[in-house]
């Protein structure tokens, strides 16, 4: 469904991403895992066009969407939750969401999709008419997945879902990115908390300073030393 | 009675104020820029007002309709031409080049048509004297408040129910977050310019018909006035723009009726120094002090 091939992306003179590549079959959930600072935030902004890589291609279902517009890559079906989930602090929730359906115009899909948004976050629908700016952080991921499933995307790119949340809080976003998955949205995530996604991956990639070093099933990282080391805490 | 016209006074111009303040805050709110150009297109807007009356012989809302389509586009040309070039420029690059633009209007203008003042027509409004709960106005003042009132009222219907409204509000607050959502920055950037532009463009018709005497360096003075009211109210906040600028007119309409005309313009920048020190995020803002 995406193939990153060989992309470097720079920040001014630096570098941050190396000749990254990356796969994404239909229907899987990949998980990048990193340290502060690997590139991951990178990598996800580069598939969603809100940066342009130096070299390299981003294919998606057939064609190179490197260095698209954000919004005609949107368009394409892919969605971005970006990290620090960025709601529109000055909207209600309701207006997130519509603004999530920005570029559909079939009004009557719309509303199937906030009341499917508002099923999967009962707490979204509570507090509807609330201005985003006074949710809770777990609140504001919800609303963050809510919205960015209101362009009903094939892709779905989630940027540290859990970070700073409860443990039982990242278990129900943990589940509800599975349930979402489960509905056929294909799903690229990226955590810190690589326990966690590795348990729902189907496939997981390691980036380290810009590279990629590691790749593979949940299984096979499991077991590698290095990740166990790095990454999961060294149990 | 006489404080009463002088009040009324105050708001018709207070509203002038407040068209021309939506303009400097809107553009602030989305791209953090203070647009020192705007003032020009209130005055372009003025002539622009004043040739569709006097050439093209339109009455008073044809050219008021005019004039707002031509100062959006101009204001969105200004953009494209000065200032989106410069989008991840620094604040101080992007204010410079505001301050050029402005001078280039300005003495653009002169050199086309001359630097004498030019005079509206005295019957583009009727001009009678009506009375109002016993009070007695003139026409012309409530007439000139209803059209800004009513401007106002439709801006608020753009920026809260309609799409564009939202994508502005968007880009204002987050534009990354904005162009994930598929809006496109630039377009809504450009609206925005176009929204502010024709709101000056009307500011200048109203202004004409109701002051009469328009020339090429008047938009310089109502435009920093404009500037102090968008302040007052919260830079980047509309309503704040509108409240800032109805309530800054009336604070000069009393400073002149308690007898002190001549300092009727200090009064704005005693009006801007006061809210700097006590409000830094002025009436509708949230007053934390923000780090520049
Ligand atoms: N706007 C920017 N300008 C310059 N350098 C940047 C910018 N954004 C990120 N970087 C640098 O690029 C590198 C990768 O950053 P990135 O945000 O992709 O990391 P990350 O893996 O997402 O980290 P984290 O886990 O902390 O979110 C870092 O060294 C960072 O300092
Ligand atoms: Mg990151």
């Amino acid at each position: 469904m995406l193939r990153v091939e060989e992309i470097n992306v720079y920040y001014g003179n630096i570098q941050a991403l190396k000749d990254v590549s990356l796969e994404i079959n239909q229907g899987e959930i990949v998980t990048l895992i990193g340290a502060n600072g690997a590139g991951k935030s990178t990598l996800l902004k580069t598939i969603s066009g809100l940066l342009k890589p130096k070299q390299g291609q981003v294919i998606y279902e057939g064609r190179n969407i490197a260095g698209k517009a954000a919004q005609a890559i949107v368009k394409m079906g892919i969605s971005h939750v970006p990290e620090g989930r960025r709601v529109f602090a000055n909207m209600t929730v309701e207006e997130n969401l519509d603004l999530g359906a920005y570029l559909r115009k079939d009004k009557a899909g719309i509303r199937e999709d906030a009341e499917k948004v508002y099923g999967l976050f009962p707490r979204l629908l509570e507090r509807r008419k609330q201005h985003s700016g006074t949710l809770s952080g777990g609140e504001q991921q919800m609303l963050a997945m809510g919205r960015a499933l209101m362009a009903r995307p094939r892709l779905l790119v989630l940027d540290e879902p859990s970070m700073g949340l409860a443990p039982l809080l990242v278990k129900t976003i943990f589940r509800i990115i599975e349930e979402i998955n489960a509905a056929g949205t294909t799903i690229l995530l990226v955590e810190q908390n690589a326990h966690m996604a590795l348990s729902i991956a189907s496939r997981a990639y390691v980036l380290e300073t810009g590279r990629v070093v590691l790749s593979g099933t949940p299984d096979e990282l499991n077991a590698s030393e290095k990740v166990k080391m790095a990454y999961l805490g060294g149990h | 009675m006489e404080l009463v016209q002088q009040l009324v006074n105050g708001i018709s111009l207070g509203s002038i104020y407040a068209l021309i303040a939506l303009g400097y805050t809107m553009v602030y709110g989305i791209v953090k820029l203070i647009n020192f150009a705007h003032g020009d297109v209130f005055m372009v807007g003025s002539f622009m007002g004043f040739y569709s009356i006097t050439i093209l012989d339109l009455s008073f809302f044809p050219a008021l309709v005019l004039t707002m389509a031509a100062c959006a586009l101009f204001g969105v040309a200004i953009e494209r031409i000065a200032y989106k070039p410069l989008r991840n420029a620094t604040r101080i690059a992007a204010l410079i080049t505001a301050i050029g633009v402005s001078l280039l209007i300005e003495y653009g203008v002169i050199y086309f048509r001359g630097a004498q003042p030019e005079a509206y027509p005295g019957d583009v409004l009727p001009k009678e004297t009506i009375s109002l709960f016993g009070l007695s106005v003139s026409s012309q003042s409530i007439f000139i408040l209803g059209v800004s009132v009513a401007l106002m009222i439709l801006l608020q219907f753009i920026v809260h129910k309609t799409k564009i409204g939202k994508a502005m509000r968007a880009v204002s607050h987050d534009a990354d977050a904005a162009r994930l959502m598929g809006i496109n920055v630039n377009n809504t950037i450009s609206a925005t310019f176009a929204i502010g532009s024709a709101l000056a463009g009307a500011a200048g018709v109203i202004f004409g018909t109701y002051y009469i005497k328009i020339e090429p360096l008047m938009g310089i003075i109502p435009g920093l006035k404009a500037f102090v009211a968008a302040v007052l109210g919260g830079i980047g906040i509309i309503p704040g723009a509108m409240v800032g600028g109805l309530l800054l007119g009336v604070i000069e309409a009393l400073v002149s009726a308690l007898g002190y005309s001549l300092w009727r313009d200090g009064a704005a920048f005693v009006v801007l120094i006061l809210i700097l020190i006590f409000l830094p995020s002025g009436l509708f803002g949230k007053n934390v002090r923000e780090k520049v």
